[in-house]
């Protein structure tokens, strides 16, 4: 499972356009100028003993369990862990032959795709509202942002009682224009919550990302944008969206990681110790099948097959996408 | 191309604070007016309010006989230089300087027609492709008033468009700025804090302090003739000296040191006197003189600038390098070349004497004619 970077350089100002910089470490682009500082160090192994703690968090938590997964997914483990044998791709071709893994995968890209989009769309929305408000008033600006101090369990929990079948709102609402909402009975239905709680817990983040984005647009800019274009719609879309755009990109990384990985928690608590007929996600599926169905072997395929999704979308994404993009 | 009128503006923040207070400037078709002051007089919160981007909260801004007060910055028919040249950084410069005509539907063909001229007018056709960050600020600068020249608006404003650049590029891009406003000849607001800006750029100088007018002139006549001390301070290096002063029959006391003005003058007890460092010139023997004690010397090359005190107060000579400097100098001042001011108020006193410089220029300028 992947751990969604904190933000750390919100802790202090909301002014850091983070994401810029988050991403341009990836870039070999000469051409940019390097404003942070040389420091010279006086042993060799000075800056290697800096950067261990880190490489054996990344180490001990990613590249082992990566290649423990890799190398189990070509056995077959006994569920009692009495030994394995080797069986080649049986795997991984058991798992793309079977069709209710594929509708799985549908439903993942599917839900990826909502959430992400939904969470990034109300989540800029929110931060350009605020952003036409609070300018100057500090005081706003920090009693929204608190709103990203809630947990996020806290808040999965909370998205799940508004579905609650007897005292959520939203079931009463919707009860109120004849729609029976049932989560974990009905696969629509269950989708829908899952989705809406999903997008409703990224929110926030994606919220002051947004703001600190926007805030980082130069005021001037903006001014000449108000002599040179009418129409406040226009601006946003020919000038504030593209400065906008290292955010964004960033944020559209993260959230396909968080819709596809994060969301565990609360697909976990939708589907638990429910009817089978419930939608779940590709990641829910490797710990059903490993966890609860003790097949590691298979398991461990599938969780290889989406580590090769999860980095072709991201090349794809770098490629395709970040190009259009313009660093500041 | 249009007129500007500016009537009885003013600003007033939501705290009372009013930064600027009952402004009323006539700007004639094709002028160029520069705002000069210091740092929060409310020159730029003017300039702004011109331009749309602060609301004004008393008062009627025409452009062209046409009240804008409530008018979208962006059809007030203006086009804005920003200090920080606010060039959008993710747009070409030819999409820079095309941007504001796209939005308004302006014809493709045109379009690049316009922004050809503007590019060719200001050299800087090699950079159309390039965007703004690998321009130097030199180019930028021009690449944003190219931005300004294509919409061929009514009026240019100018927020301090040359405090971002070096020296030496401040002086050729004044230059620049002064003969493209002639060639084309529309109406400027420029808003600066050099005063050396302002005198080389201005049809008409506007000094504002403290949100206030303090004089509206060319700048020769307020070189020559400033409304205050305050104007007699900012306007001309080095500044003008002011010297507190008491008359008693026909002359000047500075402490011990007298000023004899050869003629009777009706001016209260207190004065305040001012003198321009280069009215003051070496007495000659027998000449009725204030002595100055030297205490530092700027070497100007053409001139040098001798900083000294009489009886106590400072005061700055401009004198010709070849002229030795002893610890103690005897200075000579026509005394038509003094400037009166009231002691208390800083308001200019009614000459006695002569006409003065200005009045001179003038005068010959209408024989000219």
């Amino acid at each position: 499972m992947t751990n969604t970077p904190l933000p750390s350089t919100m802790s202090g100002t909301l002014a850091a356009p983070a994401a810029g910089g988050f991403f341009r470490r990836f870039r070999s682009a000469p051409s940019e100028p390097h404003f942070a500082k040389r420091v010279q160090f006086n042993s060799p192994l000075l800056p290697y003993l800096f950067l261990a703690p880190q490489m054996a968090i990344i180490f001990i938590f990613f590249y082992w369990p990566s290649v423990q997964a890799i190398q189990s997914s070509f056995y077959l483990e006994d569920p009692f862990g009495f030994g394995s044998t080797f069986v080649g791709f049986a795997n991984y071709t058991d798992v793309l032959k079977s069709g209710e893994y594929l509708g799985i995968a549908r439903f993942t890209a599917v839900f990826t795709a909502l959430v992400t989009f939904f969470s990034l769309a109300i989540g800029l929305l929110l931060a350009v509202k605020a952003d036409g408000v609070i300018k100057g008033n500090a005081t706003y600006k920090t009693l929204l942002i608190w709103v990203y101090a809630i947990a996020p369990p806290v808040a999965g929990l909370m998205g799940m009682m508004l579905f609650d079948q007897h005292i959520g709102p939203l079931v009463k609402f919707a009860a109120f224009f004849g729609w029976d909402i049932k989560v974990g009975l009905d696969y629509n239905d269950t989708a829908f919550a899952m989705i809406v709680v999903s997008v409703w817990k990224q929110i926030p983040y994606n919220f002051i990302f947004f703001l600190s984005g926007l805030q980082g647009i130069p005021v001037s800019v903006r001014e000449a944008a108000l002599m040179d274009c009418r129409s406040g719609f226009r601006r946003f879309w020919t000038v504030t969206l593209p400065l906008l755009a290292p955010t964004a990109f960033f944020l559209l990384i993260i959230n396909t990681t968080y819709a596809l990985f994060d969301t565990f928690g609360v697909i976990d608590v939708m589907v638990k110790d429910k009817a089978a007929n419930n939608p779940i996600t590709l990641v829910y599926k490797v710990y059903m099948d490993g966890f609860r169905g003790n097949d590691l072997g298979g398991s461990s395929a599938q969780s290889v097959i989406l580590m090769i999704i999860v980095f072709v979308l991201t090349i794809f994404q770098f490629r395709f996408i970040e190009r259009r993009v313009h660093y500041n | 191309m249009a007129a500007i009128n500016i009537t009885n503006v003013s600003k007033i923040y939501a705290g009372g604070v009013e930064a600027v207070k009952s402004v009323s400037i006539d700007i004639a078709d094709g002028e160029f007016i520069v705002l000069v002051g210091p740092s929060g007089c409310g020159k730029s919160t003017l300039l702004r309010m011109v331009a749309g981007l602060e609301a004004i909260s008393k008062g009627t801004v025409e452009i062209g006989d046409r009240v804008i007060n409530d008018i979208e910055p962006a059809e007030r028919d203006i086009a804005m230089v920003f200090q920080n040249y606010a060039l959008y950084p993710h747009m070409t410069v030819y999409n820079n300087l095309a941007y504001g005509l796209k939005n308004r539907g302006t014809p493709k063909a045109e379009i690049d027609a316009r922004v050809a001229e503007a590019a060719r007018m200001l050299e800087i056709e090699q950079y159309l492709t390039r965007k703004p960050r690998a321009l130097s600020g030199g180019q930028r600068q021009r690449v944003a008033m190219g931005r300004a020249i294509v919409r061929k608006p009514a009026a240019f404003l100018f927020d301090e468009p040359l405090s971002n650049l070096d020296a030496k590029l401040r002086v050729s891009m004044r230059g620049e700025i002064k003969q493209l406003q002639k060639r084309l000849g529309t109406t400027s607001l420029y808003v600066t804090h050099d005063q050396l800006e302002a005198m080389t750029l201005a049809d008409r100088l506007v000094v504002l302090n403290g949100g206030q007018i303090e004089q509206i002139g060319r700048p020769l006549d307020v070189y020559h003739t400033p409304a205050s001390t305050f104007v007699a301070s900012f306007i001309g290096s080095p500044a003008m000296n002011l010297l507190r002063g008491t008359r008693e029959g026909n002359q000047l006391h500075f402490g011990s040191q007298v000023l004899d003005l050869g003629r009777p003058a009706a001016f209260p007890g207190q004065i305040t006197v001012g003198i321009r460092a280069e009215d003051l010139r070496i007495a000659t023997t027998g000449e009725q003189a204030l002595t100055m004690k030297v205490d530092y010397i700027e070497e100007l090359g053409a001139q040098r600038l001798v900083h000294g005190t009489v009886d106590g107060k400072k005061l700055t000579a401009s004198l010709s390098p070849e002229i030795e400097i002893a610890e103690t100098l005897a200075l000579s001042i026509a005394p038509e070349r003094l400037h009166f001011f009231d002691a208390d108020t800083g308001k200019r006193l009614a000459q006695p004497f002569a006409p003065s410089e200005s009045r001179r220029v003038e005068r010959l300028e209408i024989a000219g004619v």
